[in-house]
């Protein structure tokens, strides 16, 4: 399966955000958006997620158009963007019991507690989302990455609000992700550390 | 996950926040009593006009209890990006859409049902016809959560989107009314009054098929 996308062009508004961009991602590779603020990096990755239809130009996974096989391609797809994508009155166990379970698998108590537990969350698997920290939910919202198995992840901006330990660990899951075979896009300000990848600058 | 799952699990997470925001529950109830006794006080006491006109007052007072919590129907997930989690599950954004709207119904309309008997008394109605109040609403406010959740997707995002919605859905909402009402209404006068509750239940099935997914493709239109 690959990421394909050809000659597209963006327009917020009465603003052209970009045009003729095009790159392709294979597995094993990964492709890093940079800009400045603005530039459209994350209409870039709605695009890619099929969350908002382009002004021109097509993206296609696996070779199919993506609005052709919406479904399918959701099933293959781990996007996590700049909001929390958590409900603050349910607890990170509640949340992410219910994301697996709109993903399409379903994960048991244990999983999401071991996995949360892997984010340094143990104890606070009960507590309302609303009393974590910012840094906190972003982990609750991390703790996707382990329990949706899937080949693509588009992630916005996803070291935000993160300490150094937390970066760490990210980085490992999205070096292990991509050498499993997975595919990645990502946005982010900071220099990413990985191994050499695609640089997209908008 | 099947059909049914999807309904449930979204319906069941909707149906868990409201029990956690309790006040959105019993402010839709609250706006209910206040607007069915407020009448009263205006036409008069007189217990044969307000057995008369109560069926059609405890209609409207249900009509814009439901209109109240509507502008939130998905304006928290929207705000929150839950909402375009949800849009990206592999399930069908429809049946989502269709479990959102169900909790919204058990958590403003199931209560309305179930308090009308005590408001009935307070105007003077036998029980029989209480009965047919409670059957018309049983079947007709399922009707007011899913037109209401067409025009909650339409005005998502858009700023002063609660009166665009009123302005909206109201209109929608007379057939409703005019069924709703004119069932007790002709059980009282000894008239058949099946046909009334037919063309709800057909409102009903027409609701359900089309609303979830008209609201579906307005959400989509919004979150782009």
């Amino acid at each position: 399966m690959n990421l394909s996308v050809k000659d597209l062009s963006c327009q917020r508004g009465e603003r052209l955000l970009f045009e003729h961009v095009s790159f392709q991602l294979e597995p094993h590779q990964w492709c890093h958006v940079t800009g400045e603020n603005g530039a459209g990096k994350t209409s870039l990755l709605r695009l890619c997620a099929g969350l908002s239809s382009p002004l021109s130009g097509s993206i296609s996974w696996g070779g199919v158009n993506i609005p052709d096989d919406l479904d399918g391609f959701h099933k293959d797809l781990l996007y996590l963007g700049h909001a929390s994508g958590l409900k603050e009155e349910l607890t990170p166990l509640e949340n992410l019991t219910l994301m697996s379970q709109i993903d399409g698998q379903p994960a048991t108590e244990d999983a999401i507690l071991s996995v949360l537990s892997f984010w340094g969350l143990a104890g606070r698997e009960d507590l309302p989302v609303r009393v974590l920290s910012a840094g906190q939910r972003r982990r609750v919202l991390l703790s996707r990455l382990l329990l949706k198995s899937c080949p693509l992840w588009i992630l916005d901006e996803p070291f935000n609000a993160l300490d150094k330990k937390a970066i760490n660990t990210l980085y490992d899951l999205l070096n292990n992700h991509v050498s499993q075979g997975g595919l990645l896009l990502v946005t982010s300000h900071q220099p990413m550390e990985m191994a050499e990848g695609i640089v997209l600058s908008l | 996950m099947n059909l049914f799952s999807t309904i449930y699990c979204m319906a069941r997470r909707d149906l868990t926040l409201a029990l956690r925001h309790k006040t959105e529950i019993l402010t839709a109830l609250f706006f209910f009593v206040i607007v069915v006794n407020l009448l009263p006080l205006g036409v008069g006491p007189d217990p044969k006009l307000l057995s008369k006109i109560a069926p059609g007052v405890v209609w409207i007072g249900a009509l814009l209890a439901t209109l109240l919590g509507l502008p939130r129907l998905f304006a928290h997930d929207y705000q929150d990006g839950t909402l375009e989690q949800l849009s990206l599950s592999p399930r069908s954004f429809t049946l989502i859409v269709l479990g959102k709207i169900m909790a919204h119904w058990i958590v403003a309309g199931l209560p309305v049902v179930l308090i009308t008997p005590l408001l009935g008394i307070q105007f003077n109605l036998s029980g029989p016809i209480i009965g047919v109040l409670m059957l018309t609403l049983v079947l007709g406010t399922p009707v007011l959560s899913l037109i209401g959740a067409i025009g909650a997707a339409l005005t998502l995002g858009v700023r002063g989107g609660g009166v665009l919605l009123s302005l909206l859905i109201l209109p929608l909402y007379i057939p409703v009314l005019i069924f709703g009402a004119g069932a007790a209404e002709a059980y009282r006068a000894g008239l058949d009054m099946t046909g009334y509750l037919w063309l709800l239940a057909a409102l009903d099935l027409l609701a359900l098929f089309f609303a979830p997914w008209v609201s579906a493709i307005a959400l989509k239109v919004a979150l782009e």
